[in-house]
């Protein structure tokens, strides 16, 4: 049986507190890609009680994304924004959703992350994440951006932490573990990433609004 | 001295364009920052680097 929106609040309040569930609730983010990264922070955020998720992603769910991305079997063939959407109504339900099954452009960011207090970079690409982020930085004067690099291969996990580049620009990995160096991307490292990048948005929720 | 990446250089002077290639940064996957603030792409060219900027070239590797 599913929980009221009630009783899923005040579990909430009892593990997080009242007053940064109660920011959490109030708080918009966008995140922009729905790989390993994008579909780990999604629930991340969605299990800490955010109040409204943009999420965005133009790819589907391909066998070879199992192994890292938070989907499942029964979903290969099915666009990530829709797959992510219902695995995220399973985990929290009482949370709103926005889907977006679209390409980010320079030109249709402002209008697709207007609303956004915070925005995610979660993309695999590194051309496409630094257009991204300096399409959002440039664009976006008084939203903050949480961003990753290099997060590939078996490198030791310590060595992924988040720095704070600019006031409102945070970058998360390790900087150097280039998915193009034929390492491929593990699971646990890739979460690790994405555990950085949504902490991080709970962490500027928590001491800026 | 400008410090880039927390490294002091001696490029005073130089436009952040000519700095970004002679030090083979790769300009679609960069975001450069000066003293807090954002550089456009656009303005890599008329931008002039200043005995004590501080600059930071944030690189982006692929993965997520």
């Amino acid at each position: 049986m599913v929980p009221s929106k009630e009783d899923m609040h005040d579990a909430l309040v009892l593990r997080q507190g009242k007053e940064l569930t109660e920011k959490f609730e109030k708080t918009t983010v966008a995140i922009c890609g729905l790989g390993g990264l994008g579909s780990n922070i999604a629930i991340s955020l969605a299990r800490a009680g955010i109040g409204k998720l943009i999420l965005i992603d133009f790819d589907i769910v391909d066998v070879t994304n199992l192994h890292r991305q938070q989907y499942k079997a029964s979903q290969v063939g099915m666009t990530k924004a829709e797959a992510i959407y219902e695995n995220l109504l399973e985990i929290a339900p009482y949370t709103t959703y926005e889907t977006h099954n679209i390409k980010l452009t320079e030109d249709n960011i402002y209008e697709l992350l207007k609303d956004a207090d915070i925005i995610c970079e979660a993309f695999d690409k590194a051309e496409q994440k630094a257009m991204l982020n300096n399409t959002v930085l440039t664009t976006f004067k008084d939203k903050y951006l949480v961003s990753a690099s290099g997060m590939a291969g078996m490198d030791d996990p310590n060595i992924i932490t988040t720095r704070k580049i600019t006031s409102r620009f945070y970058l998360c990995g390790d900087g150097i573990s280039d998915v193009n160096d034929n390492i491929s991307l593990v699971a646990p490292r890739v979460m690790l990433c994405a555990a950085h990048e949504a902490h991080t948005v709970l962490r500027i929720i928590q001491n800026n609004m | 001295m400008v410090t880039i990446n927390g490294v002091n250089e001696d490029v005073a002077g130089k436009t952040l364009s000519e700095y970004l290639s002679s030090s083979n940064y790769n300009l679609q996957r960069i975001v450069v920052e000066i003293n807090e603030n954002i550089i456009p792409k656009t303005d890599y060219e008329k931008t002039t680097l200043n005995d004590g900027d501080v600059v930071e070239v944030v690189s982006f590797v692929g993965g997520g």
